[in-house]
């Protein structure tokens, strides 16, 4: 086993035990600093899928800002008292039914689908050398001449310049 | 053990599966937000994976070296990375503003509309 699938071994195995402590600690704040581990490691992933900017992004925004926001919303929103402060439903049985469902239908459809994986490698398709992930996305971005997603690109800020508007409205105190 | 596709996306489908679970079976309104952190990190998995594993060739004619059909899917991720990171902003308020008015964050507690 070379070292590439034992990281990948290796950062799947966190990340899926990670993401059962994030559903299953009665705590929500363990939950919450399990979360940091999911993104870290997939965070991995992407580094190991010559995915650098990706993963460098996903640690800024990820493991840096959604998780602290998280930590300050459940400061914000203490239930004292319970030692439970994650409860489950009632329900849980028929939703731990319907998940392990919906996990068997991706799986076969990835699996026994005669079209979608006709046209995947062994990962030979990278990046020719000598060029630099980061401009490469650079150029897919911004570039006004050639193939890019720069319309998307702009949605996207005005996305975010909505949800930053809706945030503090929504947010505020009156 | 060679790395292929499937490896990624079953981790993927996985992870989505996890996600699923919490958001669904959760009673606190920001477990339920964990959940689908869970589920769109899946999704990015899946994403990066087909993006790195792709070997379908884009013809364009344009002169400029084309890279989509190596970036795609990272592409892809950083928009979805963006709109969930301004989905998590935008929900945490709406949590925090509920338990200002009802001083609770269980979401079997809120079911009534009107105030």
């Amino acid at each position: 086993m070379d070292l590439t699938s034992l990281l990948f071994w290796l950062f799947a195995i966190f990340m899926v035990v990670a993401a059962l402590l994030v559903v299953g600690l009665r705590n929500i704040v363990h939950s919450a600093l399990a979360l940091i581990i999911v993104f870290a490691m997939a965070a991995g992933i992407y580094v190991l899928l010559n995915a650098e900017f990706i993963g460098i992004v996903q640690v800024l925004i990820y493991v840096g800002a959604v998780t602290i926001l998280i930590l300050f919303a459940l400061m914000l929103t203490r239930i004292g008292g319970h030692p439970r402060t994650n409860p489950t439903n009632r329900q849980w049985p028929i939703a731990l039914v319907i998940c392990a469902l919906v996990g068997a239908t991706i799986v076969f459809a990835e699996l026994t689908s005669p079209r979608a994986i006709a046209n995947v490698g062994t990962g030979a398709g990278q990046l020719p050398t000598g060029v630099s992930n980061v401009v490469r996305i650079g150029q897919l971005l911004y570039s006004p001449t050639s193939y890019s997603y720069v319309l998307p690109f702009e949605i996207a800020s005005l996305v975010l310049l909505v949800a930053i508007v809706g945030a503090i409205v929504i947010g505020r105190e009156d | 053990m060679g790395l292929t596709l499937n490896h990624f996306l079953i981790l993927g489908a996985v992870l989505f599966c996890i996600g699923l679970y919490g958001a669904i079976s959760k009673r606190n309104a920001i477990a339920v937000l964990m959940g689908i952190e869970i589920m769109l990190n899946a999704v990015n998995v899946t994403m990066i994976g087909f993006s790195f594993f792709n070997t379908v060739k884009v013809h364009r004619p344009d002169g400029f070296g084309n890279y989509a059909q190596y970036l795609t899917g990272q592409i892809f991720a950083i928009f979805i990375i963006t709109v969930a990171a301004a989905e998590a902003a935008v929900a945490l308020a709406m949590i925090i503003a509920i338990y200002r008015k009802r001083n609770t964050v269980d979401v079997g507690e809120i079911d009534m509309m009107k105030w």
